[in-house]
């Protein structure tokens, strides 16, 4: 195979492969493609409360489950002087407090953050279970309550042709005051919650049911109770109802806490126990929402990544993620445009030093660091130094030269000269050594002509560099540099004319 | 049938400045991209570089293979004392001290005579003692090569150039530079040093270069800054009357660089002495493009015609190759 078709190929598949991983990073792990997307993320804190009786003490806590639609980001415990742990009992997680003497009023604490993925539907457990326990209503005074009830299922089931439709008008006869059979059913269980009176009237019905805890998640709630919806049975597969409206579905913003099984929270040696939930919304850039979703399933594209490095480095990472967009940049321009530059990468570390110093800033502070090295330099060659020594030499004097320029603008005031300490030392004094001999050889007209280039590719590179989009794409997905690595390839395989070109050949055209 | 695109609408800035692509590739114009693309990575090896990077390894083949080059005086290969630059310099009339790798003629010191102690360069400039040593130890230090690596010091003997191009040039070196594609010469060009290019023969800094008719050694074009001139800025003699002596012979030395570095594109820079002829300067494994404006033509052309030949009509020596670059490679017209 021909060199240049092994460079196609292996920029194809390089190009390829990079923005697959972009793209799958995208879709299936959420990092956003543009910067500035922010999701919101939910903290529900529930807070368990209840009256110590002075003995031994033991909290239990029903946890929510993972659920495909809410993502748990990260969950915390507060529990001080109380020891904790997770038990998983009948596939439920539970939180269990205990201590071996407390008295008084007690206060634990649960907080969890979580974010909504939209469009998952509710997953079908199917270790839920189906038996009905038929209501007890034996007695004398119970026979007019089971009248009602089955006169409600009748009159359900005459107006319905499945079990969901079924739940729905049942739901809805359940809501109607004016409803006689209802009233009475509501009269005989005065203590019981409207999903208790109808999970006792779906059983009545031979209707496979439970109930669903939960919450509403709106921002900054507090002291919320818990919410309760109902899950019926049709035969095939378990199905939410809003049992006020009797309409099917998982309300949206619905936080699932508790699915079935039994109480929420059990105390023992306490009283007066109750669960409260507050509930706050943050809008949290997505980048980190999918940071910190990722980082619990381990995925091996962002845990063996520089996301892995502790902050301080990545922030170093993300300087030199934009290196080589600069080079780029450069090769851009010399093989496109063909600008001659002193130094072929020095105008990508003049860039960097401008994204820290501010673009004029840099600009002015490399222009005079230039001049007085340069001037220092015409003096140092008439001494006759050894040439490593003269470099060492220019060092130093940049060295001293970028103190000065730090404290004399500190004194008068303009602190963002101090920026200075960011230009690369060592560069600066090859570029004032070669620019020095290029003004013996070629004369002034060459280096203003090498050192404008190597500005304007800087500036250019700098420009690039700084772009919003390009930064988040360099540091969210450092894949794309694969891609970059491709297009590279594919620029140095270019034979065409360089823009200088049709102006150098100018003449040839007659 | 003739695709045609349609003219390049350049906006009022470049109007004028600026030529098509696709007639600079009609024209048959090598492009610096092509020729490191195509010419370079494909013809010439890295391993042989070393032999034309470094000047005095290109002597030593030189030597092997009887391509005459000027005199060599002396080598340091390391950084040399003081007394030991002052033995070698001190009975010298006339020397040139040269890096080994230096590039683009850099680093060049041309000492013609003596003033007393001091040495005059070709501009009448005094040199001082001193200055040659700085000049030697900056040489050692690699100031002169490619990516400042340390480099090696020459002094060679001053060529006693041929007066033939007396009139042509302004207080320089004229030499010819001959491009070799695959043991053919393709082009050739004579640089002319001017006063403005202050006797230096680089043409972006002001010399003429002469584009040099292979056949006959005359000139077929020249061109100053860009533009085309008749005769000499300074001396006034016109170019129609140069014609470089020894003409075959020249060629063959150049052609003969082919077997000497193994490099398929080549640039030979040549020199004429008043008794030796022409004598091999430095081979130069990425030449310049230049030379397509010095003659007027483009060089894709006849590269391309040397490609399609087959191994069959490449095997050929020295001789041959000549005859055959001389038969198809003559100029349209001479001036």
């Amino acid at each position: 195979m021909s060199p240049r078709a092994q460079v196609y190929i292996l920029a194809a598949l390089l190009t390829f492969l990079g923005a697959s991983l972009t793209i799958y990073k995208h879709f299936a792990l959420g990092f956003p493609l543009l910067p500035g997307e922010y999701r919101t993320v939910w903290t529900i804190e529930a807070k368990v409360r209840f009256n110590a009786d002075g003995g031994p003490v033991k909290a239990a806590l029903t946890l929510p489950r993972a659920q495909r639609n809410m993502e748990v980001l990260g969950e915390t415990f507060s529990s001080s002087g109380y020891g904790f742990n997770i038990v998983h009992e009948d596939d439920e997680h539970r939180a269990v407090w205990s201590r071996r003497q407390a008295s008084g009023v007690q206060s634990l604490f649960y907080q969890l953050d979580v974010h909504q993925t939209p469009g998952a539907a509710l997953e079908q457990s199917l270790d839920l279970s189906t038996e009905v326990v038929k209501p007890m209503l034996g007695a004398r005074e119970q026979e007019a309550v089971r009248q009602a009830i089955y006169s409600l299922v009748e009159a359900g089931r005459a107006r319905s042709s499945d079990v969901s439709t079924f739940t729905s008008e049942l739901l809805l006869a359940l809501a109607d005051t004016r409803n006689q059979d209802r009233n009475l059913i509501f009269g005989y269980y005065k203590d019981r919650s409207f999903v208790d009176v109808a999970l006792v009237v779906l059983a009545a019905a031979d209707i496979p049911a439970h109930r669903i805890r939960g919450l509403y998640l709106e921002d900054d709630r507090r002291r919320l109770d818990p919410e309760d919806l109902l899950e019926i049975y049709d035969g095939k597969r378990w199905v939410v109802f809003e049992p006020s409206s009797g309409t099917p579905g998982v309300p949206k913003n619905f936080f699932i806490w508790q699915r079935g099984g039994k109480s929420l929270l059990d105390v023992e040696g306490g009283r007066n126990s109750g669960v409260t939930f507050s509930v706050i919304s943050n809008d949290v850039p997505a980048r980190d929402v999918a940071m910190l979703s990722t980082s619990k399933e381990k995925e091996a594209l962002v845990d063996f990544s520089i996301y892995s490095l502790p902050i301080e480095q990545q922030s170093i990472f993300k300087l030199i993620l934009l290196v080589p967009v600069g080079a780029l940049v450069v090769v851009l321009l010399r093989v496109f445009v063909g600008l001659r530059t002193s130094g072929t990468f020095m105008p990508v570390l003049l860039a960097i030093a401008f994204i820290e110093t501010q673009l004029l800033t840099g600009l002015s502070i490399f222009v005079l660091i230039l001049i007085l090295g340069l001037w220092v330099r015409f003096y140092l060659s008439r001494l006759n130094l050894l040439l490593v020594a003269r470099i060492a030499a220019v060092v130093i004097t940049v060295v001293i030269l970028m103190g000065a320029i730090s404290v004399v603008s500190y004194k008068l005031g303009i602190e963002q000269a101090l920026t200075v300490t960011f230009f690369p030392m060592i560069i600066l004094a090859w570029t004032i050594e070669r620019m020095s001999i290029l003004w013996e050889e070629d004369g002034p007209y060459e280096v203003v002509i090498q050192a404008g280039g190597s500005l304007l590719v800087a500036v250019l590179a700098w420009w690039v560099m700084t772009n919003r989009y390009i930064e988040h794409w360099t540091f969210n997905f450092p894949e794309l540099l694969l891609v970059l690595l491709g297009l590279v390839m594919i620029i140095g395989n270019y034979t065409g004319y360089r823009l200088g070109e049709l102006a150098r050949f100018r003449q040839l055209v007659r | 049938m003739q695709f045609r695109l349609p003219a390049l609408r350049l906006p009022p800035f470049f109007r004028g400045g600026l030529v098509s692509p696709f007639k600079l590739r009609k024209l048959g114009i090598l492009g610096m991209n092509a020729r490191n693309v195509r010419y370079i990575a494909r013809y010439n090896d890295r391993d042989k570089y070393p032999i034309v990077d470094d000047k005095l390894n290109t002597k030593r083949a030189a030597r092997r293979y009887r391509i005459p080059v000027p005199d060599l005086i002396a080598a340091f290969d390391t950084q040399p004392t003081r007394s030991r630059i002052m033995k070698v310099i001190e009975p010298l009339q006339q020397f040139v001290i040269k890096p080994a790798r230096g590039s683009g003629g850099k680093g060049i010191l041309v000492i013609v005579g003596r003033d007393g102690e001091d040495y005059l360069k070709p501009s009448g400039n005094k040199v001082t003692a001193l200055d040659i040593q700085r000049h030697v130890s900056n040489i050692h230090s690699g100031l002169y090569s490619l990516g400042g690596k340390p480099d090696r010091c020459m002094v060679e003997a001053l060529v006693d150039f041929d007066p033939v191009f007396d009139k042509y040039s302004f207080e320089g070196v004229p030499d010819i530079r001959v491009i070799v594609f695959r043991g053919f010469p393709v082009m050739a060009m004579l640089r002319c040093s001017t006063h403005d290019s202050d006797g230096k023969a680089n043409l972006h800094q002001g010399a003429v270069g002469v584009g040099i008719d292979l056949a006959t050694g005359k000139a077929s074009h020249a061109v100053q800054r860009g533009l085309r001139v008749d005769i000499h800025p300074d001396t006034k003699m016109p170019f129609s009357d140069l014609q470089v002596p020894d003409w075959k012979d020249l060629l063959k030395l150049a052609a003969s660089c082919y077997e000497m570095t193994g490099l398929g594109y080549l640039g030979c820079d040549i020199v004429l002495d008043r008794k030796r002829g022409p004598l091999l300067l430095e081979a130069n494994a990425r030449p310049g493009l230049a030379i397509q404006i010095a003659n007027g033509i483009g060089l894709r052309t006849r590269l391309e015609h040397i490609e399609s030949m087959t191994l069959e009509q490449l095997e050929k020596n020295v001789e041959e190759r000549v005859n055959y670059s001389v038969d198809y490679f003559a100029a349209r017209t001479t001036l």
